[in-house]
C-alpha cells in the first residue's frame, strides 16, 4: 500500500464523519427554520482586520490546547480498552488543588510552576488509580467507578472551593481561590506574532503550548515505540494474547490508569496559568466529556487528536458570534455530538471495508455469492 | 466428626440459626435483610435522635427519588438483558425531561407522561441504530448520545421557549398545564391518619416502621403507582413468556439464538427502544415533581440507574432494592445535611457487626481491617456535627461506589452484555 493510500485510508473515516455530521445538523436546523448556511458563514467569519483574525486563531488554539490533553489522557486508556469517563472529575479536582497549592506558596519562576504541575499530575493520578484499584482489586467496571467519582470529585470542589480553599471575599458574585503569584503565572507566546510578522492581538496565546506539545510528543514515543506501548496496546486487542506472553494484566490497568489520570491532571492548567490564576465556580467545565469526543475523532493517535482538538477549538469559538448574531449557540453542541456519533459510525464503516480489502487481497478465488450479500446488508 | 449425609440438590444443615436465617430461598433472605436493616435504623435513630432517618417525609422523599432511578433501571434491564450496555440512558433521560416539559405546557400531564416516552424511545432508537445496526462499541456510542441530547435538549429550549408567551426560557419549559393526581391510603395516612400519630410519639421501632408505611402510603402520586407495578410486570415479562426467554437469550448467547430462529437485530431493537422509553419515562417522573422543565434536571441519576441496576445483579427486583438504597441516601441527603452524620455511626454499627463476624471465622486481618473503619466512622460521627453541602451533595454516588466495591464480585452479567453481535461472524 502507498503512503498516500495510507493517509487516505486514515483520513477517510473523519472526513467522512465531519461531513456526514455536517449534513445532519443542517436539516435539523433546516428542520427548525434555522438557517444552516447562515449559520455556517458565521462560524468562518473571523472579523475583517488581522488583528481580528489572528485573536480568532488564538482563541481557537487556546481552546484546543485543553481540548488536546483531555483526548490524550481519554485515548491512553482507550488504546487499553479502558474506558476513562472520570476525566471530568480528575482535571477539575487537580486543577482546584494545584491552584491553591499555587497560590500558598511562592517559589522562583520555573519551580514554582512545576510545583503546579506536578501537584496538579499528582491528584489527577492518583484520583484515577482510585478506579483502577477498584477494578483490580473488586472488580468494579471502570465505567461506572468513573462515573461515580466524577460526582464525588466536583462535591468535593465545590466543598473546596467553598470552604478550607476560599481565597475571594464573602459575598463576592464568584467565589474563588486566592491568586497564584506573579511567578507561578505562565506568560503568553505572543512574541512569535511579532516575529513571523502578523498583527499581535489582543489577547495572549497560552505558554501552555509548547508543553503540551511535548506531553503529546512524549505519549506518541510511549504508545508507539516503547515496550510499555506495544504492551498497553497488546492488552487491549488481545487481553488473553497479552497475559500469554507475560504482561501482567492488573499491573497495566493500575499503570494505564496513573498515566491516563496524570495527563487529565494537565487539562486545566493552560487556563490556569495562562489567564485565570485562580479556580472560580465558573472555571471551564465539561473538557473530558469533550476529550472522549476529541479522542474518538482523532482515532486514539495524538496526531489526530490535536486536529480533532482544533475543529472542537474552531466549533467552540463560534460559541459568541453566534449569539451575536442572533442564532441558537447550542448548535455546536448539536454538530459535535453528531460528529462523534457519526465517527463512531464511520470508524465502524472504514475498519469493515479496510478488512475486506484485506480479505480480498489474500484471497485468490472471488468472492462466494453469500459474502456479497452479507457485505450488502452490513 | 460425623460425615453429614446428602441427598443431592439439598444443602447440608448448618445448624438451626444459620437455616432459619438463610434457608428458605432469596424471598426469605431478603425479608430478613430488610427486617434487619429496620431495627438496626431503629436503633441508629434512637442512639443519634435524628428523626429525619425513618421519618414519613424522608420515606415519602426516598420513594420519589428512587423512581426516576428504578425507571432508569428497568431500561437498563431492557437493554443488558439484550445485550445492549446502555450508558446513555442519561441522555435518554434528559430527552424524556424535555420531552415531557414540551407536552406537558400545552396538554397537560397525560400528554407529558407521552411525550416524555416517546422522546426517551426517540434515544434508544438512536442508540440501535448506532449499536446493532453500524455495531458501533455501546459505551461510545452511549456517551455520544449524552452529549447530544444535553445539546439536543438546549437547542430545542433556545428555539421554542426564548420568546414564548408562555413562559420558559432557555433553561426551563413554561409549567406544566395541570398536575398528576396523587393518592394516600385512606384511615392509615389519611383522614384519622393513624400512622401519622404512631410516628409522632417515637416509639422505638413502633414508630419507625409506622413512619416508613406512612412515608409510601400517603399522597403517592399515580406515575409512583405505575412504576412500581413495572418491576414486577417486567420481571413476569423477561422471565415468564416466550418474549422475554428470546429477549434473554439474545443476551447470552445471540449466535445460538439466530441459530434457533430468534431476529437476533429486531429483538435487540425492541429491547433498546423499550430501554429509552422507560428512561424517558424516568424523566417524566422528575419533570412531574417539579411541574416544570429545567435544564439539568436529571443530574446523572441514568448513570445511578445503571449502577443500581449493576447492584441488583441485573435482575427487576434487586434493582428495585438498588434504586430504594440510592433514593434513600438521595432523600436523607436533600432533606437533612445533619441525618447523613448519623449515617456514619449506621456504617460504625454495620461495620463493627463484620469485625466480629469476621473474627468468628478467624480471620483476623479483615476483622482488624472493619474494627479499624468502624471506629474511625464512630470517632467522625462523634466529631462532625453537620457536613458541608459540598459533601452532602455525594452521598448517593459515595453509596453507589461503595455497594458496588463490595458487591461486585458476586455479581453475574449478561453473557454477550456489551459484545456486538454480527450476522454470521460468529
Amino acid at each position: 500500500m502507498t503512503a498516500l493510500r495510507r493517509i487516505g485510508m486514515a483520513l477517510f473515516a473523519p472526513v467522512l464523519a465531519v461531513v456526514v455530521a455536517l449534513v445532519i445538523s443542517s436539516l435539523v436546523m433546516a428542520a427548525l427554520q434555522v438557517n444552516p448556511f447562515r449559520v455556517f458563514e458565521v462560524m468562518l467569519d473571523f472579523g475583517e482586520t488581522p488583528a481580528q483574525q489572528v485573536t480568532a486563531i488564538v482563541v481557537i488554539v487556546n481552546r484546543a490546547i485543553p481540548l488536546f490533553l483531555a483526548g490524550l489522557a481519554v485515548a491512553v486508556a482507550f488504546r487499553m480498552g479502558l474506558f476513562n469517563i472520570g476525566v471530568e472529575g480528575q482535571y477539575r479536582l487537580a486543577t482546584i488543588v494545584a491552584a491553591a497549592v499555587g497560590a500558598a506558596v511562592a517559589l522562583p519562576g520555573p519551580l514554582h510552576i512545576l510545583l503546579i504541575v506536578v501537584v496538579a499530575v499528582v491528584v489527577a493520578a492518583l484520583w484515577a488509580g482510585i478506579v483502577a484499584v477498584l477494578k483490580v482489586t473488586r472488580g468494579v467496571s471502570e465505567v461506572i467507578s468513573s462515573i461515580m467519582l466524577n460526582f464525588i470529585a466536583l462535591g468535593l470542589a465545590s466543598y473546596l472551593l467553598t470552604g478550607p480553599f476560599r481565597g475571594s471575599e464573602e459575598g463576592a458574585s464568584i467565589i474563588s481561590t486566592a491568586e497564584i503569584p506573579e511567578s507561578g503565572q505562565l506568560g503568553g507566546l505572543n512574541a512569535i506574532f511579532g516575529a513571523i510578522g502578523l498583527a499581535n492581538p489582543p489577547r495572549q496565546l497560552y505558554g501552555f503550548l509548547p508543553i503540551a506539545i511535548v506531553v503529546g510528543v512524549f505519549i506518541a514515543i510511549l504508545l508507539n515505540r516503547t515496550r510499555f506501548g506495544y504492551d498497553l496496546k497488546v492488552s487491549g486487542l488481545s487481553p488473553s494474547a497479552a497475559s500469554a506472553s507475560g504482561v501482567d494484566a492488573r499491573a497495566m490497568v493500575i499503570k494505564t490508569m496513573l498515566l491516563s489520570g496524570a495527563v487529565a491532571g494537565l487539562i486545566g492548567l493552560p487556563d490556569l496559568l495562562g489567564t485565570t490564576h485562580s479556580y472560580t465556580t465558573d472555571f471551564t467545565a465539561g473538557l473530558g466529556f469533550l476529550g472522549i469526543a476529541v479522542a474518538l475523532l482523532g482515532r486514539n493517535r495524538p496526531v489526530g487528536i490535536a486536529f480533532a482538538a482544533l475543529l472542537f477549538g474552531f466549533l467552540d469559538r463560534s460559541l459568541v458570534p453566534l449569539q451575536i448574531a442572533d442564532f441558537p449557540a447550542s448548535v455546536v453542541t448539536i454538530i459535535q455530538g453528531t460528529i462523534v456519533l457519526a465517527v463512531v459510525v464511520a470508524n465502524e464503516i472504514a475498519r469493515r471495508v479496510a478488512r475486506r480489502n484485506a480479505e480480498r487481497g489474500t484471497a485468490t478465488r472471488t468472492p462466494a455469492p453469500v459474502e456479497i450479500l452479507q457485505g450488502a446488508d452490513a | 466428626m460425623s460425615t453429614v449425609v446428602t441427598s443431592p440438590g439439598t444443602r447440608p444443615s448448618r445448624g438451626p440459626i444459620t437455616d432459619l436465617l438463610t434457608g428458605g430461598g432469596p424471598v426469605r433472605r431478603a425479608l430478613w435483610l430488610a427486617q434487619a436493616a429496620l431495627v438496626l435504623f431503629s436503633v441508629v435513630r434512637a442512639i443519634s435522635g435524628e428523626e429525619a432517618l425513618t421519618s414519613s417525609s424522608t420515606m415519602a422523599a426516598a420513594l420519589l427519588l428512587a423512581v426516576p432511578i428504578g425507571l432508569a433501571a428497568l431500561g437498563g434491564l431492557f437493554s443488558e438483558r439484550a445485550g445492549v450496555v446502555n450508558i446513555g440512558l442519561e441522555g435518554m433521560m434528559i430527552l424524556g425531561t424535555w420531552g415531557a416539559g414540551y407536552a406537558g405546557y400545552q396538554w397537560g400531564w397525560a400528554a407529558a407522561l407521552v411525550g416524555g416516552v416517546l422522546f426517551g424511545a426517540l434515544g434508544g432508537l438512536l442508540h440501535a441504530l448506532a449499536t446493532v445496526t453500524f455495531g458501533v462499541d455501546h459505551v461510545v456510542s452511549g456517551v455520544a448520545i449524552n452529549i447530544l441530547a444535553a445539546g439536543v435538549a438546549r437547542f430545542l429550549s433556545e428555539l421554542l421557549y426564548t420568546d414564548n408567551e408562555a413562559g420558559g426560557g432557555v433553561t426551563q419549559s413554561p409549567a406544566l398545564s395541570s398536575n398528576p393526581p396523587d393518592i394516600s391510603l385512606p384511615v392509615l395516612s389519611s383522614g384519622p391518619d393513624w400512622l401519622g400519630d404512631l410516628e409522632g410519639q417515637h416509639i422505638f421501632l413502633i414508630s419507625d416502621v409506622a413512619g416508613v408505611l406512612r412515608g409510601v402510603t400517603s399522597g403517592v402520586g399515580v406515575l409512583t403507582i405505575l412504576a412500581v407495578l413495572l418491576v414486577p410486570a417486567s420481571y413476569l415479562l423477561l422471565w415468564r413468556t416466550a418474549f422475554g426467554l428470546r429477549l434473554r437469550s439474545c443476551g447470552e448467547n445471540p449466535a445460538a439464538a439466530d441459530s434457533l430462529g430468534v431476529a437476533v437485530y429486531r429483538m435487540k431493537y425492541i429491547a433498546v427502544i423499550i430501554s429509552g422509553a422507560l428512561a424517558g419515562m424516568g424523566g417524566v417522573f422528575l419533570v412531574f415533581i417539579a411541574g416544570i422543565y429545567r435544564e439539568n434536571q436529571t443530574g446523572g441519576r441514568g448513570f445511578i440507574g445503571l449502577a443500581a441496576l449493576i447492584f441488583g445483579n441485573w435482575r427487576p427486583g434487586g434493582l428495585a432494592a438498588g434504586a430504594g438504597l440510592f433514593g434513600f441516601a438521595d432523600a436523607l441527603q436533600l432533606r437533612s445535611r445533619t441525618a447523613v452524620v448519623a449515617l456514619l455511626l449506621l456504617v460504625a454499627v454495620l461495620l463493627a457487626g463484620v469485625a466480629i463476624w469476621q473474627a468468628t471465622r478467624r480471620k483476623l486481618l479483615q476483622a482488624i481491617l472493619a474494627a479499624g473503619f468502624a471506629g474511625l466512622s464512630l470517632t467522625l460521627y462523634l466529631l462532625i456535627d453537620e457536613l458541608p453541602p459540598g459533601i452532602v451533595s455525594f452521598t448517593p454516588h459515595l453509596t453507589t461506589l461503595l455497594v458496588l466495591s463490595l458487591a461486585s464480585q458476586r455479581l453475574r452479567m449478561p453473557q454477550a452484555d456489551g459484545l456486538v453481535y454480527r450476522r454470521g461472524e460468529h
